[in-house]
């Protein structure tokens, strides 16, 4: 790979800043989906897609608080081509999940049990990704772009 | 931050004034089912209006502390869901089954008086 095409975008001007938010207790869960909320609205989001986005940190940070105990949430603005809207990461280090696959199906955990919820998150989000490692941790990252007015 | 429980002649009124953490929620349950029982009310209302996020946690203690009240004797229904909060929830899958909703306080205080009135009525044709 080229060294060139391997360097962030230059970004000016507000919305280029990313937002970490650790992750120890359910506290935190609010402050998370607060500070997620303020940079989606900064983003342009509709107030819907606030409350998705907000609504889909609480549950990737809820996770993290069951599973791993502690890990923490990335949140960025993202510009493509004219297109505005969010990345969200969920990182832990903690036990992973054995079956991915079954943790994706609805059902598995939405119903009843507690934590995961991850087909929701996929539901509120436009894009959903998943890796985690038995033992070494899960990071979950979801996208989503913001409608254009009137579209 | 605990949530202030009023109560308004047979009813008890949790009033959520900003986001609830877990354990303000499980707080919430839990205080609720003892003061149903204490104060002998016929109904609960869970006013929800402020809160802007209700995630799967917070819908299903909603629906625990909704099953438990009936389980006390006592009904429940939540008020003030709102539009984008509701969007949320299907989005997610809740669906928030066997718990009565009412679109604000003043609705919901009609339910339970319609409620109280109904099973009023069948109470007084057993005891003919």
């Amino acid at each position: 790979m080229e060294g060139f095409h391997n360097l962030p975008p230059r970004n000016r001007g507000e919305g280029t800043e990313e937002v970490f938010v650790p992750i120890k207790s359910d506290r935190d869960i609010i402050i998370a989906r607060q500070r997620g909320k303020e940079l989606a609205a900064s983003i342009g989001f509709s107030s819907t897609d606030l409350t998705l986005i907000a609504t889909a940190i609480s549950e990737l940070s809820r996770n993290i608080v069951i599973y791993a105990k502690s890990g923490g949430i990335t949140m960025k603005p993202l510009r493509q081509g004219g297109r505005k809207g969010i990345r969200v990461v969920a990182q832990d280090e903690g036990p992973g999940i054995p079956d991915v696959s079954r943790a994706l199906q609805d059902g598995f955990s939405t119903s009843r049990s507690l934590g995961l919820g991850l087909p929701g998150v996929r539901r509120l989000m436009d894009a959903f990704e998943l890796v985690s490692e038995v033992n070494r941790g899960t990071t979950v990252t979801v996208r989503k772009w913001a409608t254009p007015e009137g579209g | 931050m605990q949530v202030p429980i009023l109560k308004q002649g047979p009813y008890l009124i949790a009033s959520i004034q900003s986001a609830l953490s877990d354990e303000d929620l499980v707080q919430l349950r839990d205080a609720l089912v003892a003061q149903v029982g204490k104060l002998r009310s016929r109904g609960v209302i869970v006013d929800v209006t402020v809160l802007d996020v209700m995630d799967s946690f917070a819908t299903r203690t909603l629906c625990d502390i909704a099953h438990m009240i009936r389980l006390r004797g006592a009904e429940m229904v939540i008020v003030g869901i709102q539009p984008e909060v509701a969007f949320a929830l299907v989005r997610l899958g809740l669906k928030l089954e066997g718990v009565s909703t009412a679109l604000d306080l003043e609705e919901g205080i009609l339910y339970l008086d319609r409620k109280m009135i109904d099973s009023g009525k069948e109470m007084s044709i057993r005891e003919r």
